[in-house]
């Protein structure tokens, strides 16, 4: 076992994956020499050369592109974003091309890449640098998302991207790259894509959450729960945002009949409108009371003044858990 | 090298070998083609041309539903195509490649499927590494920079060649390949086929520099302008550049100097926005005329010859055409099987839910491969 941090835990993952396949390439910007601007990448370069771990010059939709182009001649590219909205320019190749050559091609070229970035607010940043749009690659058929939030996960689950056969994008919350440390394992080992995890079991309710927003959560939950003795929780990370782990939420709603959904990214059309549907359509009968979010509003994120007004807190949360448990049909 | 490092976009040098009657004009380029392979190539480009004739008949019958003509760049893209290596050099293309896909080895009959809308015709058969039609321009370029940096890792000899049109040319990703691809010394050959029009955009409207191929002089690509409708000059400096990127030298951009004689697609009408004259004068230059009057005049092709060929041809495209017709449809798991390497859950449900709708089509094909 070792102690690890976040950023720490992506590190040691490129690192056994790169010792492990000679076919993965780190590329992206800064990531060479530096190791890129959160040090995801560091060491890297040095322990495999150059042309395994490579700064690329600022051409975000050539990343993509060339990504998918090594891909389908066998190599396994690992591509970093610097910051996930300024890599709106490889949206043109992620949503366009990387999602759909596997079908375009009949199965004959599989684009299995790996897209790494830092995502999510709460860290004081200029504009751009906080979003959380996860939902538009979730809405994007031919790709897998995931969103960490500890490191045994962040190292499992980049682990589990890279062997994929499928191109996945991984949205790291930079909020979480140094916010706390776990016992890791050491060496290889994965975390399922697809399966989401409890964080606490409970009886009444069921939050689903994933990203930053599990802290939040947690601090909530403990808090309710301490001053509700009566009531028990039951918190659930995604991990997974696709595909999500919908038996593991289903079964759980049916057990407490109350869901609750939070999460940073903007409110309308979210990964929140996706589950509660869902729900809706497959657990009606077992609700005893309507399915709530707590997220984002739908505004362009604010700079840091203005910024906890856009995001879910503990009392936000904890407001939606007391409406969730006194609702009354 | 003859060509690459001595011929100067920044003078609008031009590469020709032929006039556009098919006389050798300039005797100064050494080249190395045989007889047999100049009739292959002319072959080639016939069955492309006569291809978008009979396919713009089945498409106004509507039996097809849409393709994008090659006709008037037949030259320049079986002189790349049938360079090619198969089964170690690439081909990145964009939609508009027919005569390339023929010389690449592509069986008609998966061009034809694919535009009667079956994707398992943009599936090149086993041992020809043809990526499918991309539609979205620029991307090809950069995922022909892709292919060639795992060319170069993982030590093979393939040279990867991409190709896009004037309006490509101002697709910022254009560059952002070429820069990449200088970076890493790729063996890529970036091809611009100037056919003049993006769609209704004349080239001027495209750009305001001197000519293409100083476009990648900024990347520190070595780039060359070719008579593209000149089937001799294309094929002896495509020769030159899969050579040059063989042994190592990174990689190369050429302009090939055409013209689109056909609209854009099948539901374009460039009577529209194309001056009469410019098009009549244009026509002079049809590649095929000129490579026709080449070979007979060196005593290898006559009248007699070209009728049999054309018929022969006609009675190929429509067997092959028939053939695609009867063998369009697939199940309706053939789109969900695709998307993923293994079907997630959600996706299985979908295919059930969707196959109460589509009773089983048992008309299933995987191309010719
Ligand atoms: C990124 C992108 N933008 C717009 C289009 C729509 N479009 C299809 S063909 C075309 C013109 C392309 O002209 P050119 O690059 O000169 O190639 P040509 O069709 O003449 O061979 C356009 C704008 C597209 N396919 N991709």
């Amino acid at each position: 076992m070792k102690t690890l941090n976040n950023i720490k835990a992506v590190n040691e993952a490129l690192d056994i994956a790169m010792e492990k396949w000679n076919e993965v390439i780190v590329f992206g910007e800064d990531v060479g020499y530096e190791g890129g601007v959160f040090r995801a990448t560091e060491g890297l370069q040095k322990k495999y050369g150059e042309e395994r771990c490579f700064d690329a010059p600022i051409s975000e939709s050539l990343f993509i592109g060339a990504a998918i182009g090594m891909a389908m001649n066998k190599l396994k590219p690992v591509v970093e974003l610097q910051f996930l909205e300024l890599g709106m320019a490889s949206l043109q190749n992620i949503l366009g091309h990387m999602g759909r050559v596997r079908n375009r091609s009949r199965g004959k070229y599989p684009a299995p890449i790996v897209v790494r970035t830092p995502m999510g607010g709460g860290i004081r940043a200029l504009e751009l640098h906080s979003g959380a749009i996860e939902a538009v690659f979730a809405h994007t058929p031919g790709i897998k998302v995931i969103i960490p939030s500890t490191p045994y996960d962040t190292k499992g689950l980049l682990l589990a991207a890279i062997e994929s056969n499928d191109p996945v994008i991984i949205l790291e919350p930079t909020k979480l790259y140094r916010a706390f440390k776990q016992e890791v394992p050491e060496g290889y080992y994965t975390v399922p894509i697809g399966e989401a995890a409890y964080i606490f079991e409970g009886n009444d309710l069921t939050i689903v959450t994933y990203g930053s927003q599990t802290v939040d959560c947690q601090k909530a939950v403990e808090e309710y729960e301490s001053k509700n003795p009566n009531v028990t929780i039951e918190l659930i990370d995604l991990r997974t945002i696709k595909p999500w782990d919908k038996k593991m939420i289903i079964e759980s709603v049916k057990k407490t009949g109350r869901l609750l959904v939070v999460h940073e990214a903007v409110k309308s059309f979210s990964v929140s409108s996706e589950i509660i549907a869902t729900v809706n359509e497959e657990a009606f009968g077992y609700l005893k009371a309507p399915p709530m979010r707590c997220t984002g509003y739908d505004i362009v994120i604010p700079l840091e003044s203005g910024e906890t007004y856009h995001q879910p807190t503990k009392e936000k949360i904890l407001s939606k858990i007391n409406q969730l448990i006194e609702y009354e049909f | 090298m003859q060509f690459i490092g001595k011929y100067d976009p920044l003078k609008n040098e031009k590469i020709q070998i032929l006039d556009n009657q098919g006389n050798i004009i300039n005797n100064n380029i050494e080249f190395d083609i045989s007889d047999e392979t100049l009739i292959e190539a002319y072959k080639i480009m016939n069955l492309s041309r006569k291809q978008d004739e009979f396919q713009n008949i089945v498409q106004r019958q509507g039996r097809l539903l849409s393709f994008l003509s090659s006709s008037g760049q037949e030259a320049c893209e079986v002189a790349y195509a049938m360079s090619m290596e198969k089964g170690v050099d690439w081909l990145s293309p964009g939609y508009r490649n027919n005569a390339a896909w023929l010389a690449s080895g592509i069986p008609v009959r998966n061009i034809m499927l694919y535009w009667t809308g079956n994707e398992f015709g943009g599936q090149s058969p086993e041992g020809i590494n043809v990526l499918p039609p991309n539609i979205i321009i620029g991307s090809q370029y950069s995922q022909a920079a892709g292919l060639a940096f795992g060319e170069k890792y993982l030590n093979k000899k393939g040279v990867v060649l991409t190709t896009t049109g004037d309006g490509g040319m101002s697709e910022g990703e254009v560059y952002e390949s070429m820069n990449f691809a200088q970076l890493h010394n790729l063996p890529v050959i970036f091809i611009c086929e100037n056919n003049k029009w993006a769609i209704s955009t004349p080239y001027s409207k495209s750009t305001k520099s001197l000519n293409i191929a100083v476009k990648a002089i900024a990347s520190g690509t070595p780039s060359l302008i070719v008579d593209g409708n000149d089937f001799l000059a294309c094929y002896a400096v495509i020769q030159e550049c899969l050579k040059f990127c063989r042994e190592g030298n990174g990689p190369v951009f050429i302009e090939f100097d055409t013209y689109r004689l056909g609209a854009h697609s099948s539901s374009d009408n460039p009577d529209v926005y194309r001056p009469k004259d410019e098009f009549e004068k244009a026509k002079l230059d049809d590649p095929l005329t000129r490579m026709k009057n080449y070979l007979v005049e060196k005593g290898i092709w006559s009248k007699k010859k070209q009728e049999a060929l054309d018929s022969e041809q006609f009675e190929f495209l429509k067997t092959e055409f028939e053939w695609a017709e009867k063998n369009k449809d697939y199940p309706v798991s053939d789109v969900f099987d695709y998307i993923y390497d293994q079907k997630p859950d959600f996706l299985v449900e979908q295919l059930a839910e969707a196959k109460t709708f589509y009773p089983d089509n048992e008309n299933k094909f995987g191309g010719d491969k």
